[in-house]
C-alpha cells in the first residue's frame, strides 16, 4: 500500500536532479566582465570583432578568463574588478566610438552548465544596485503638437488649392476653419476630406460665419499617442546605449508610461541628463566648392562635420531648416525602384522653406546634421535632384533597410514626440544591494534551521522526512526561479522564506493526520496511507486560496511586489509537489518495504 | 513529543458569545484608530522623496538637520535608520520643484558637509504614481476577497465562503489598526504582506471547514455545535504547530531581515496571531449562525412519486 510505482519514483528523482542542476549556477557566483556592443543596429558583433578584442587584451597583457561571442555582443570575463576596469579602458580606446563597452557581471559556472541554459537567478535592482526610472509621456503635448502641425497643413493646403478662407483656429481638440461663403466651404470640405483622413469634418454656421470643424478621430488620437510612446521608447533606447549599461530594461508600462532600469548605474545625475537630453536636427547645404585646408581648418562660413562612415564634409553655417519642422520620418521604399528609403513629412512652414531651398540648389548636396551634447554628426547627405514642394521628402539610394530604419529613428529623435517627466525613481547603491542579499539569505537560513530543529524534535522520523521535503522544495523553487530567469527582489527573497514557512503546513497536516489515525487504532501502514490520503484534499484547498492571493498580487502589484507575487505563486506549486510527492516517496522508501511494521517513529 | 493531548472536545461554540464580543471590541478599536489616527502612508503612496545615506562615523542628526535647513531645505525629516551610521531623509512633495532633481541637490548639500557620505538608496515617487498604487492595492484586495469567497463557495457552500472572508477581513482590519495605532510606516511591502495574510489565514479556516464537512458525514447523530467543536479541537494541534513554524520564519525576517523587511514581517506576525484566533473563534461561530446544516452537504434523496395517468 505504501509503495510508489517505479515511474513515480523516477519522476521525482528526475525533478530533483533537474532542480539540482539548475540551482547549481547560483553557487558559482559571478565574475566581473565587460560586454562589447555595437552602437548601431546595422553593425554586427562578429568573429572579426572578437579577434580584435582578443588582440587588444593580449597586447595589453590582461588576463582574461573567457572571451566569447554571444548574440550581438562580445563578453569577456575577468578574475577581478581591477583587470575589468583596465580592460574597459583598453577596449574603449582600441575600438573607438562605434562600440559601447559596458561593465557587467557574468556567471562563473562551468561551460557545460551554461550550455544547458542553467544560469544563476536574475537579481533585481534592489539586490544588485542600480537605477529604476518611471517616465510619464505627456500625451497632451503629443496631441497639441499634432493639432498644431495640422493647423499649418490645412492653411497651406487651402492656399495651394486657391480656396479663400478667413482663418484657422484651435478650439480645444477641434480645429475651426472659417470661410466667407458656402461655395468655398464645400470646395474646401472636399479637398480636406481627401488630405486629412485623420479628421472628421462637420460644417457649422455661427453668427453669419461659415465654419468647418475638424475633429481628430478617436482612432487617430489613439494612434498618435501610441506612436508618441513608441518613438520615445526608441529614442530612450538609443540614448541608454550610450550610457554603456550591460542589460538595460526599457519597456512600456500601461498606456503612457515607460520604465527604464539600469542595473549597476551609480551616477544617476548623468543617467538623468542623458535620458532627458533633447537632440536637435539641422538641415544645411554641403559646401563642395571649397577644400579643407591643410591644417584641417574650415574656410570662412563653413564648418566641418563627420558623417557616419567617418568621412569629413564641409558644411555651410547657414541653417535651412531645423528638426522642429519635421513632423514624422518613416522607413519605407522608393516607389520607383523599390530601394529602401526614408520618408520625411515636414510641417507647413518647413515645406515652404524646403521648397525655396531646393529650388535654388538643384544638383547640390544637403546635409542633415544631428546635434547631441553639442556635437554634430551628419546622418545623411543626399543630392537634391529637383525642387521639392508639399512637405513630403524622400531620401533614398545606397541604403540598407536597417540603415533606413536607423536614419528615420535619428531624424525623429531630433523631434521628440512628446516631453517626458520622471514620475518615479528608485536608486539602490551597491553596498545596500549586497546587504539586502545577505540579510535575506541569513533570515531564510536561520528560519529554516529553526523549523528543521523543531520538526525533527517533534515528529522524529516523520519530522526528518518533512525537513527533507522542505529542502527539496527550496531546491526546486530556486531552480525554477533560475530557469525562468524571473527577477528576484528583496520582497521576493521574503517570499521564498514565507513560502517555506507556509509549506511546512502540508507536512504538519499529514503528520498530525497519521498520528490521529494511529490513535484511532489503525495499523502503522494503514495510518500512513490514510494520513496522506485524507490530508490531500485539505492541502489542495488551502494552497489554492494562497494561490488566489498570489495571482491578485501579481496582477496588481508593481515592481518589487510583483517579484514577491511570482515567488509566492511558484513556491505554492513547488511546495505542493514536494510536501506531498517527495515526502511520500521518502516515507515509502523508509517504511513501505517492510511487510511487518509494528511501530513508526512519529513522536 | 506531543504538546496537545486533548481527551475531550473543547466546547468552543458555547463560548461563541464571548469570543465574538472580544473580536468585535478589537475590531471596533482598530476601526477607531484607523479613523482617528489614520495610516502613516509611506512615500510609495503619498509621493515624495526618501533617501538613505551612510556615514563613516555615527551621524550627528542635529547637525545634518541644521545644515539642510541652512541650505534651503527646512521641511526635511532626518532620522536614524537601522544603525547610528545610517540616516533616512524624507522630503515631502513640493510644487514647482522637479522631484527627480531634488535628491541630487540634497546629496550635493550633504557632500559639502561631509565628503565621505555615501548614497545608499533614493526613492522618488511622483503624486500620480502614488494614487495609482492606492487604486491597484484596493483592486487587489477586492479581487482576493472575491476569489476566495468564490472558491470556497464552489468547494464548500456559500456560508463557508462568507464566514471565512468575514473572519479574514477582520484580521486585515486589525493589522491596519495596529499600523495606525503605532503609526508604523505603511509601505508597498506591508500591503503585500497584508494580502499574503489574507490568503494565508483563509488557509486556516479551510482546514477547520474541511473537518466540519468530514464530521457532518461521519458523526451522523451529533449536533452542529458538537461537530464544529470536534473539528476545531482535532485540528488545534496542527494549527498551533503550523503557525508556530511559519512564525519562526517570519520571526527570523523580523529580527534579521533589516529595516526593509521589518514592517513586512511585522504585518505578517500580527496577521498570523490573529488568524489563529479568527479562523477558530470568529469564522466558526459565524458559520453556525448562518445556519450551516447537514443538508448543505448530504442532499436528501428525492423520492419520486408514482404518477397515475389517465
Amino acid at each position: 500500500m505504501n509503495r510508489y510505482p517505479l515511474w513515480k519514483n523516477l519522476l521525482i528523482l528526475a525533478a530533483l536532479l533537474a532542480g539540482l542542476i539548475y540551482t547549481l549556477p547560483n553557487f558559482y557566483g559571478e565574475s566581473p566582465a565587460v560586454q562589447i556592443l555595437p552602437l548601431r543596429s546595422s553593425m554586427k558583433a562578429d568573429a572579426a570583432l572578437l579577434g580584435r578584442v582578443e588582440d587588444a587584451l593580449r597586447t595589453a597583457n590582461l588576463n582574461v578568463e573567457m572571451v566569447a561571442l554571444d548574440g550581438n555582443s562580445i563578453k569577456a570575463r575577468f578574475a577581478d574588478t581591477d583587470v575589468q576596469l583596465k580592460a574597459k579602458d583598453v577596449l574603449n580606446s582600441q575600438l573607438g566610438e562605434d562600440y559601447v563597452v559596458a561593465l557587467n557581471l557574468l556567471p562563473r559556472s562551468p561551460r557545460w552548465l551554461t550550455s544547458m541554459h542553467a544560469l544563476p537567478m536574475y537579481l533585481g535592482l534592489d539586490l544588485r544596485g542600480g537605477v529604476h526610472f518611471l517616465l510619464q509621456v505627456d500625451m497632451k503635448a503629443a496631441l497639441d503638437k499634432a493639432l498644431e502641425a495640422a493647423t499649418g497643413d490645412i492653411r497651406s493646403a487651402l492656399r495651394e488649392e486657391n480656396i479663400a478662407y478667413s482663418g484657422v483656429s484651435r478650439d480645444g481638440n477641434n480645429l475651426l476653419v472659417k470661410f466667407r461663403d458656402v461655395e468655398s466651404r464645400s470646395k474646401a470640405e472636399e479637398q480636406l476630406k481627401q488630405r486629412f483622413s485623420d479628421y472628421a469634418l462637420t460644417a457649422k454656421d455661427q453668427a453669419g460665419e461659415f465654419m468647418l470643424q475638424a475633429t481628430l478621430k478617436p482612432e487617430a488620437e489613439h494612434r498618435i499617442q501610441e506612436s508618441a510612446v513608441q518613438q520615445n521608447l526608441l529614442t530612450l533606447r538609443n540614448r541608454v546605449n550610450e550610457l554603456g549599461v550591460a542589460e538595460p530594461v526599457i519597456q512600456q508600462q500601461g498606456a503612457d508610461r515607460v520604465v527604464v532600469q539600469l542595473p549597476g548605474v551609480q551616477d544617476t545625475a548623468r543617467a538623468k541628463d542623458i535620458l532627458g537630453r533633447t537632440a536637435t536636427l539641422e538641415v544645411r547645404m554641403v559646401d563642395d566648392e571649397h577644400q579643407i585646408a591643410a591644417g584641417g581648418v574650415a574656410p570662412f562660413g563653413t564648418e566641418m562635420f563627420k558623417d557616419r562612415e567617418g568621412n569629413t564634409l564641409l558644411v555651410k553655417k547657414q541653417v535651412m531648416l531645423t528638426g522642429e519642422r519635421i513632423n514624422d520620418a518613416q522607413p519605407g521604399f522608393d516607389n520607383r525602384n523599390n530601394e529602401p528609403a526614408v520618408h520625411i513629412n515636414l510641417d507647413g512652414v518647413g515645406a515652404r522653406k524646403f521648397k525655396e531651398a531646393t529650388r535654388e540648389n538643384v544638383g547640390k548636396r544637403m546635409a542633415i546634421i544631428l546635434f547631441e551634447k553639442g556635437k554634430g554628426e551628419i546622418i545623411t547627405a543626399p543630392v537634391i535632384r529637383e525642387e521639392i514642394g508639399g512637405g513630403r521628402v524622400q531620401i533614398s539610394g545606397k541604403m540598407s533597410t536597417e540603415e533606413a530604419q536607423d536614419t528615420s529613428l535619428l531624424l525623429r529623435a531630433g523631434a521628440l514626440a512628446a516631453p517626458m517627466e520622471i514620475v518615479e525613481e528608485r536608486t539602490v547603491g551597491p553596498s545596500l544591494g549586497a546587504d539586502n542579499i545577505s540579510r535575506g539569505f541569513n533570515s531564510t537560513k536561520i528560519g529554516f534551521m529553526l523549523i528543521a530543529v523543531f520538526m525533527v524534535a517533534y515528529y522524529l522520523m516523520f519530522g526528518t522526512i518533512s525537513v527533507l521535503a522542505l529542502a527539496a522544495n527550496l531546491l526546486l523553487l530556486i531552480a525554477l526561479l533560475s530557469m525562468l530567469q524571473a527577477t528576484l527582489t528583496l520582497p521576493g527573497m521574503a517570499g521564498i522564506a514565507l513560502t517555506l514557512g507556509m509549506a511546512i503546513d502540508s507536512n504538519v497536516l499529514i503528520n498530525e493526520r497519521i498520528r490521529e489515525e494511529l490513535r484511532n487504532g489503525m495499523s502503522p501502514q494503514a495510518a500512513i496511507n490514510a494520513g496522506y490520503e485524507n490530508a490531500f484534499a485539505t492541502i489542495v484547498d488551502s494552497n489554492i486560496t494562497n494561490l488566489i492571493a498570489g495571482i491578485a498580487l501579481f496582477l496588481f502589484g508593481s515592481g518589487p511586489i510583483k517579484g514577491f507575487a511570482v515567488v509566492l505563486c511558484l513556491g505554492i506549486l513547488t511546495s505542493m509537489f514536494s510536501s506531498v510527492m517527495v515526502s511520500r516517496a521518502i516515507t515509502n522508501l523508509v517504511y513501505g518495504r517492510r511487510a511487518k511494521l509494528n511501530k513508526i517513529s512519529i513522536g | 513529543m506531543e504538546l496537545f493531548k486533548i481527551k475531550r472536545d473543547i466546547p468552543f461554540m458555547s463560548y461563541g458569545r464571548y469570543t465574538t464580543a472580544i473580536s468585535l471590541v478589537t475590531f471596533l478599536l482598530a476601526i477607531f484608530f484607523l479613523a482617528y489616527k489614520g495610516l502613516n502612508f509611506g512615500v510609495d503612496f503619498t509621493g515624495g522623496t526618501v533617501m538613505e545615506v551612510h556615514y563613516a562615523q555615527p551621524a550627528d542628526l542635529v547637525k545634518v538637520r541644521e545644515h539642510l535647513a541652512a541650505n534651503n531645505l527646512p521641511e526635511v525629516q532626518v532620522q536614524n535608520f537601522g544603525s547610528s551610521h545610517d540616516v533616512l531623509i524624507q522630503i515631502p512633495l513640493k510644487q514647482n520643484v522637479v522631484g527627480a532633481k531634488l535628491s541630487e541637490h540634497v546629496m550635493a548639500v550633504l557632500h559639502k558637509q561631509d565628503a565621505a557620505v555615501e548614497m545608499r538608496r533614493v526613492e522618488f515617487v511622483g503624486p500620480q504614481v502614488g494614487r495609482d498604487l492606492i487604486e491597484n492595492g484596493a483592486m487587489a484586495l477586492l479581487l482576493v476577497s472575491l476569489g476566495i469567497v468564490g472558491y470556497l463557495w464552489i468547494r464548500f457552500e456559500w456560508k463557508f465562503g462568507l464566514s471565512a472572508i468575514i473572519a479574514n477581513l477582520h484580521d486585515v482590519v486589525i493589522i491596519l489598526g495596529f499600523f495606525a495605532f503605532f503609526q508604523w510606516e505603511f509601505s508597498l511591502s506591508v500591503l503585500a504582506a497584508v494580502l499574503a495574510v489574507l490568503g494565508y489565514s483563509v488557509n486556516e479556516s479551510v482546514v477547520v471547514f474541511d473537518r466540519i464537512r468530514e464530521n457532518f458525514r461521519k458523526m451522523r447523530k451529533a449536533e452542529v455545535a458538537e461537530i464544529i467543536d470536534n473539528a476545531i479541537t482535532r485540528t488545534m494541534s496542527r494549527t498551533i504547530i503550523t503557525h508556530g513554524s511559519t512564525q519562526m520564519m517570519v520571526g527570523a525576517m523580523l529580527f534579521l531581515g533589516g529595516e526593509t523587511l521589518h514592517y513586512f514581517a511585522m504585518a505578517l506576525t500580527i496577521g498570523i496571531m490573529f488568524s489563529i484566533y479568527s479562523s477558530v473563534l470568529v469564522a466558526s461561530p459565524i458559520l453556525m449562525w448562518l445556519g450551516v446544516s447537514r443538508e448543505d452537504f448530504i442532499k436528501p434523496e428525492k423520492v419520486e412519486a408514482e404518477e397515475v395517468l389517465p
